[in-house]
């Protein structure tokens, strides 16, 4: 057997930022090679430069603000850097095709699908209009998309954030490419079409022969897809190597960081609560605390979107989204709500805090939370706070962390300015941060930071339930580990109980005493974790469990 | 979507009710009086007092409002103080010119928009991109007697290309229309060009060009088009901007259209053509709505769904 020849190889690639402060190194010597036919992962948190490596290579770096240096980018022996912009369009799509995060905005909104496809057959092919149609049919087809000849005339808003990403796949590979290069292509997808979206990628890998570089923050996807393995920090190649060979014998200490920080499903099997992360003196009896008089009771819970009350074509009785369901937290507890994008778990979190209209009964802490108006719902308000996804979008970037923190204080009254200044540095302590944050403003913080400071703002009316929907999604995974720390310390120190709202069994596994499964806005399994965990009853549970990645690479056919 | 016609003609009369009331109150609590107008200089009360009875305008208020509402349910717009004849007629005979001039004034400006506002974006931060920016300023900020007065200076007097003032001939239609879209030229221009850099910063216009797509294609078929989807709906409630654009155009290039009738409505206090002109102005910025409503789905599928 030949030794294999890489098709893509990047040399000493270095990159970097131009900023109004000058110039700043992005890429520092970046070298790889991918073989034909193989996956390389290049594996790293956000800001280590995977996706600018990606971007460059595809010569596709915005000209304005990033620029390559010095290096080369070699594919199938050809040197890209001295391509003519004409010859590299030939190569993109062609040669080399890319798919990127989002497949949500990916695709453009006002061109059917048929058409976005057919563009891209053309514009490499020499074929008639029929004949791309025909194998734009038949690309859907390959990346298993049921009932391909009506997809072609629909929109992208008309299929699935999972359809979406098997158009692109079938996209880029319509022109069989030597390169598929993808970028965190299942990061924004639900575990399970991530799971099923990987698979296709893999039988397809093997069908067009070609050879993948995936790019991903997730070790539990590395070990799922790659062959071999790049480890990337802060814009250079830490450490390479087969997948195996990473996982079993990490050198470098941040690859070990990286494989440390995935929550391993199944660690905590056997035990009915999170692990302590406080003192042992401060462990509280099991008993006691399952007997916990609930905070949070929310009794045949209905909610519907779109109702409203007509001028001319009279009321309109809305689309249900959750249908009447029951479940209580216990104080000091943590129910997890997992299920699927569109389960109804997001507008569950929204009516117990009464955001959305619903019908039905919740009580916070014995009080009833009913449509009373703004201020009659203030007092139970204050007992339930919220936790956002999104911490870049849930803090105003006009105004100081002090200020976003002190906020609810002022919206209830409590306390005077110097009560709510000292009480805010407190809170920062709390969360991990230094008082000195409170001047300082958003913009200055990263991910992680942000969301503890959603946290402090979230503490600072001493609630008894927190509401924290999908509050970790959104980091990477070894931030996600400090957050979900951070949150289970503070559930023991105050007292805390939580309604965990999450698409991940892994993450939900690591932070509930009590589980509940949604589908289509019913409950469909729920229990202590350890029952649902396992022995799930139910074919959902089965698969949410069943789709998390395994954070150790297994033998794969 | 015939649901959407229909909601928005009964929307539209509550409007022209709203709109009719008003001017109504205005015009009557102006303290200039048509009768003595229409007297003239030497007329004595008792002349005064009759033209008063004769025009109606000694009976009550509502009485007078109401007999107007209901001339105008059968669409008679009353009859001129002045010129003794139907405003309906004088506003119909009148309107044709109007309407070419709006029409082409509409042309000029969007296109005018468009060209600058893309090719902006596409040079953003370069010289083009300033330029146009400047132009586009100076475009919004100057008055439109001002324009017409230059481009008369510049465009008739002195190159002699374009016709003083009047009507008939295309070259009649090219300096009117042209100081009436200059204004929203450079709206349009700042509007396109802010919607296209947000849309050339797009994932999908990446997908385009990592598809290998040329960069002409990549904005004219991806970028453009949904750059146009908050521009559609900014030409409907244009038409408003124009209406009270068409007056002093009119007026400097002597176009025989509704803006100059209303003009010297105003200066005799004709107050049935004065109303007849404001009702029509509302019509007209009603049907601009409805149609950039009715046109959106046609160019955003995602509207289509619902």
């Amino acid at each position: 057997m030949t030794p294999a020849t890489p098709v893509l190889s990047v040399r000493d690639l270095t990159v970097d930022a131009l900023t109004p402060d000058g110039a700043r190194r992005i890429l520092d010597g970046v070298s790889f090679d991918v073989m034909a036919g193989e996956t390389l992962c290049l594996a790293g948190e956000s800001g280590s430069g995977k996706s600018v490596t990606s971007l460059a290579i595809m010569r596709l770096l915005p000209r304005a603000s990033l620029r390559i240096v010095s290096g080369d980018i070699l594919l199938g022996g050809r040197s890209l850097t001295a391509l003519s912009e004409r010859e590299m369009r030939q190569v993109r799509g062609g040669e080399a095709a890319m798919i990127f995060q989002e497949p949500m905005t990916s695709l453009n909104p006002v061109i059917t699908i048929g058409d976005q496809l057919i563009e891209a057959i053309r514009t490499h092919q020499q074929s008639d209009e029929r004949a791309a149609r025909a194998r734009a049919l038949a690309m859907l087809d390959a990346v298993r998309i049921t009932d391909p000849a009506r997809r072609l005339a629909q929109y992208p808003h008309e299929i699935s954030g999972g359809m979406r990403q098997r158009v692109m796949i079938g996209m880029a590979l319509s022109c069989q490419p030597g390169v598929l290069i993808a970028d965190e292509p299942t990061t924004a997808l639900d575990v399970t079409v991530q799971a099923q979206i990987l698979t296709l990628m893999r039988e397809l890998k093997a069908e067009f022969g070609t050879a993948i570089l995936l790019i991903t923050h997730d070790m539990g996807v590395v070990a799922e897809m790659a062959d071999r393995v790049a480890v990337m920090q802060a814009g250079r190649v830490v450490e390479v190597g087969p997948v195996t060979e990473i996982f079993e014998r990490p050198e470098a200490p941040y690859t070990r960081e990286l494989i440390a920080a995935v929550p391993l499903l199944g660690a905590h099997a056997g035990t009915d609560g999170p692990p302590r992360v406080t003192a042992p003196a401060m462990a509280r009896d099991e008993v006691a605390v399952a007997a916990a008089p609930p905070v949070l009771v929310a009794e045949g819970l209905r909610v519907a979107y779109g109702a409203r009350a007509g001028w001319f074509g009279g009321a309109r009785a809305g689309t249900p989204v959750v249908h009447g369901i029951s479940f209580s937290v216990p104080a000091g507890q943590t129910l997890g709500l997992v299920g699927e994008s569109g389960s109804g778990k997001s507008t569950t979190g929204k009516a117990v805090l009464g955001l959305v209209p619903f019908s039905g009964s919740v009580t916070i802490d014995g009080q009833p939370l009913t449509d009373r108006g703004v201020r009659a719902m203030r007092p139970v308000r204050r007992l339930a706070q919220m936790i956002f996804q999104d911490p870049y979008a849930s803090l105003d970037p006009r105004m100081t962390v002090g200020a976003a923190v002190a906020e609810p204080m002022l919206i209830h009254g409590l306390g005077t300015a110097g009560d709510r200044l000292d009480r805010v540095a407190d809170l920062l302590r709390r969360v991990g941060l230094t008082p000195e944050a409170a001047s300082r403003y958003p913009h200055e913080f990263s991910g992680g930071q942000r969301q503890r400071i959603c946290i402090a703002r979230a503490l600072a009316l001493k609630p008894k339930l927190i509401v924290a929907d999908e509050s970790v999604a959104a980091l990477d995974v070894s931030v996600r580990a400090k957050v979900l720390d951070l949150m289970l310390e503070l559930q023991e120190t105050e007292g805390l109980a939580y309604l965990f709202i999450s698409h991940d069994m892994a993450v939900i596994e690591r932070m509930c005493h009590q589980v509940a499964v949604m589908r289509g806005g019913h409950i469909v399994e729920a229990g202590s974790r350890r029952a649902v965990f396992e022995s799930p009853q139910h074919q959902d549970t089965r698969d949410l469990i069943a789709a998390v990645p395994l954070a150790r690479p297994v033998r794969r056919g | 979507m015939l649901q959407l016609v229909i909601r928005r003609l009964l929307g539209a009369m509550l409007i022209l009710l709203g709109v009719a009331a008003i001017t109504f109150l205005l015009l009557f609590m102006l303290p200039a009086d048509p009768a003595v107008q229409l007297a003239g200089r030497s007329a004595t009360a008792q002349t005064v007092a009759n033209i008063r009875h004769e025009l109606g305008l000694d009976r009550p208020l509502i009485y007078q409002f109401l007999s107007y509402l209901g001339h105008l349910a059968t669409g008679d717009l009353g009859r001129s103080y002045t010129q003794k004849t139907g405003v309906t007629t004088l506003i119909m005979a009148r309107l044709p010119a109007t309407l070419v001039l709006m029409a082409a004034g509409i042309v000029i400006e969007v296109t005018l928009g468009l060209v600058l506002g893309i090719v902006a974006a596409i040079n953003r931060g370069g010289m083009i991109d300033r330029g146009v920016m400047m132009l586009s300023f100076v475009g919004v900020s100057a008055p439109q007697f001002v324009v017409a007065l230059f481009l008369l200076y510049v465009f008739a007097a002195t190159l002699g290309w374009f016709p003083m003032s009047g009507f008939g001939s295309l070259g009649h239609v090219v300096l009117p229309a042209t100081t009436l879209g200059v204004l929203g030229a450079g709206w349009y221009a700042r509007m396109v060009r802010s919607a296209m850099i947000d849309v050339l910063n797009q994932d999908y216009v990446r997908t385009a060009r990592a598809k290998g797509v040329s960069e002409v294609r990549v904005i004219l078929r991806h970028a453009v088009p949904n750059a146009l989807l908050p521009i559609i709906a900014m030409i409907g409630i244009d038409i408003g901007q124009f209406m009270s654009g068409v007056v002093v155009v009119e007026a400097v290039y002597g176009w025989p259209g509704i803006g100059q009738l209303a003009w010297q409505a105003i200066q005799q206090v004709d107050i049935p053509i004065i109303m007849g002109v404001t009702l029509i102005s509302a019509l007209a910025i009603v049907a601009g709505n409805l149609v950039a409503d009715l046109a959106a789905p046609f160019i955003d599928p995602r509207i289509r769904a619902r």
